[in-house]
């Protein structure tokens, strides 16, 4: 409980990242919100197209040239936002952990191929990348979240691989080792705990990667045909671009502020998983 | 013969690197021929169904042409030595082959990341050390925060807004394209003219580097400037502009220059958004095409050209390197 309070009074230290925190709880709210607050689909048409924000309180954020309601499509799009950065992430994560924790612990020749393997998976620039796979497996909201996390765990293996080595010698490693501990469960219940924090860490700077990789394939006509994305929102708007920019500017600025956000939570978690680094 | 001269370093590590693309290099070759093959139905099943009258002898005849019948392992060694000579395919869209239709879009793409690799380097470190110099002050904090929100927007996006403000409000910028058509200009009137068009197209790519190179040189030079040679410079009394560029800014930039390799990686990812936002006849539009064309063959040429391109680039990065540090002998 007392590391819990020091924890939390160290990340409060960073101002910025409270505000982080703030703003992702807002997006948060936003997608539990939605089917609440708009129970019907986003993609109904609910007005008079083209209505400009602030005109009519009914659609606060207006609406598009079919008539849907931004508001809506705003809500909703958090929720596929959060969930396609979460789920990606934890793919991403699992998948580097796991390269990464092997190679690291048995060394030798099994190293030297997972080494590889990360060389080939980190040389492909990686939206080129996911997009041919996206387009190739066509979109879905399961094919994206294996897209991002296919091309987004080299990093990861790289970080735990690194931290295995470090470990790998120390000495209650050793004495697990000593005492017949299976190489798994000293993996699982030595290792792995022990690098937590740097994990953590970039597992959330990688939500906000993710959030951005999907707003980028849906913008590219690439998303889910089904649900509705802030990427696919400003796609749709591009082509009046000239008379409604408002339709591609407040779905652009929700993005914005919840990467930033995510950014932001992820400093606070560095500075207050690393007590030992000098304040910036 | 003096195996030291600085000649036969660079030898050494552009030859080693090489050696050590080669295996990197297969595997891409492999993880693409592996994608394709995950795709429902091949290109035998397309074709067919768009002829709309394609019986199954039909089908079975395309796949003996196109050597889909033949066994997987077959097909996976032919896709490889086809592609060590730079062979890709054939694009039955346009009908042309794959490596040909690259190379015709290879100069813009090429073109528009110079200028946002260099704008970003440059401006980054420029506003990097004004931030690190006036550590904590208001301009550190103008900074600081334009770098923050610049690292979390959206580039497609921003490059529309950057229409909307640039192009529709003020026209002062044309909205996309690579040049205008029709004005028969040449030498530098022609040069101008496509400075012109990639002039927010660059800048749109250029924003999330430049805030990255931002952050890592402020990060660095606030490093640099604790360290001992630089108390050293500025007890014997050096002019404080001296210490900052010859001393420490010389220092710092050596991070500087191993992000612009990693980052190469990712450039060519926003090239494909910022080229599809302002028409730009690059790679990146090209890939944007093959996906609506469901060109999957291109589409791969692409993907393979350009992991190529990021090992080519991160190769030259680790010469700079070699060349700027005398100490490091690249591994």
């Amino acid at each position: 409980m007392k590391a819990l309070a020091g924890f939390a009074r160290r990340y409060a230290r960073n101002r910025a990242a409270v505000l982080g925190l703030v703003l992702v709880a807002i997006v948060a709210a936003m997608a539990l919100a939605a089917p609440i607050l708009y129970p019907e689909s986003p993609w109904e048409m609910v007005g008079r197209p083209l209505l400009r924000p602030f005109q009519n309180p009914e659609f606060p954020l207006g609406t598009d040239a079919l008539g849907r309601d931004v508001a809506a499509g705003i809500l909703h799009g958090a929720s596929v936002s959060l969930t396609i950065g979460i789920v990606a992430t934890v793919v991403s994560v699992v998948l580097g952990t796991l390269v990464g924790a092997v190679g690291g612990w048995y060394g030798g020749w099994i190293d030297d191929a997972l080494g590889r393997l990360t060389d080939v998976f980190q040389t492909m620039p990686f939206f080129v990348f996911a997009l041919a796979l996206v387009a190739i497996l066509s979109p879905s909201v399961g094919t994206i979240i294996f897209a991002i996390g296919i091309v987004t765990w080299p990093p990861v293996a790289r970080l735990v691989r690194g931290e295995f080595l470090a470990l790998k010698s120390r000495d209650f490693v050793q004495a697990c080792l000593g005492i017949g501990m299976s190489d798994a469960r000293i993996i699982a219940t030595q290792l792995l705990p022990n690098c937590a924090a740097p994990i953590i860490v970039t597992a959330s700077i990688k939500v906000a990667t993710a959030i951005l990789t999907e707003s980028s394939l849906a913008f590219l006509g690439l998303g889910d045909p089904n649900v509705m994305s802030w990427g696919t929102m400003i796609g749709q708007a591009r082509d009046l671009l000239r008379t409604a920019w408002y339709l591609t500017a407040i779905p652009g600025v929700v993005i914005l502020l919840t990467v930033m956000a995510l950014n932001l939570v992820g400093e606070g978690l560095n500075d207050a998983l690393n007590p030992r680094l000098k304040p910036r | 013969m003096n195996r030291d001269r600085p000649a036969w370093r660079l030898a050494r590590v552009v030859l080693r690197r090489l050696l050590q693309a080669v295996p990197i290099v297969l595997g891409v070759l492999v993880v693409n021929f592996l994608i394709l093959r995950l795709a429902p139905g091949d290109i035998a099943d397309v074709l067919a169904g768009e002829s709309g009258v394609a019986t199954p002898g039909y089908v079975a005849e395309l796949r003996t042409r196109f050597g889909l019948d033949r066994p997987v392992w077959v097909q996976l060694f032919a896709y490889v030595s086809n592609a060590a000579l730079l062979d890709l395919g054939w694009s039955f869209r346009h009908a042309r082959p794959v490596a040909e239709l690259i190379a015709a879009r290879l100069v813009p793409t090429l073109i528009l990341m110079a200028a946002s690799t260099t704008l970003a380097v440059g401006l980054g470190i420029v506003l990097g050390v004004l931030a690190a110099r006036r550590v904590n002050r208001p301009i550190d904090a103008v900074i600081s925060t334009l770098a923050l929100l610049c690292y979390a927007t959206p580039l497609f996006w921003i490059g529309l807004m950057m229409i909307v403000l640039f192009a529709v409000q003020l026209g002062w910028l044309p909205s996309g394209g690579f040049e205008t058509l029709g004005t028969g200009a040449t030498g530098l009137g022609r040069i101008l003219d496509i400075a012109r068009h990639a002039l927010m197209p660059a800048v749109a790519l250029a924003l999330f580097y430049l805030a990255l190179y931002t952050r890592l040189t402020r990060a660095s030079m606030l490093e640099t400037l604790t360290q001992d040679y630089v108390r050293t410079a500025r007890a014997k009394g050096l002019p404080e502009r001296l210490v900052v560029f010859k001393h420490a800014l010389a220092n710092a930039v050596l991070p500087t220059v191993t992000m612009t390799g990693v980052q190469i990686n990712s450039l060519l990812g926003g090239a494909v958004l910022v080229e599809t936002v302002f028409a730009w006849p690059g790679i990146g539009r090209l890939a944007y095409e093959a996906v609506f064309t469901r060109d999957h063959n291109l589409l791969l040429g692409i993907l393979f050209l350009s992991s190529v391109l990021v090992i080519l680039v991160n190769l030259l990065v680790d010469l700079l390197y070699a060349v700027l540090d005398p100490r490091i002998e690249a591994a």
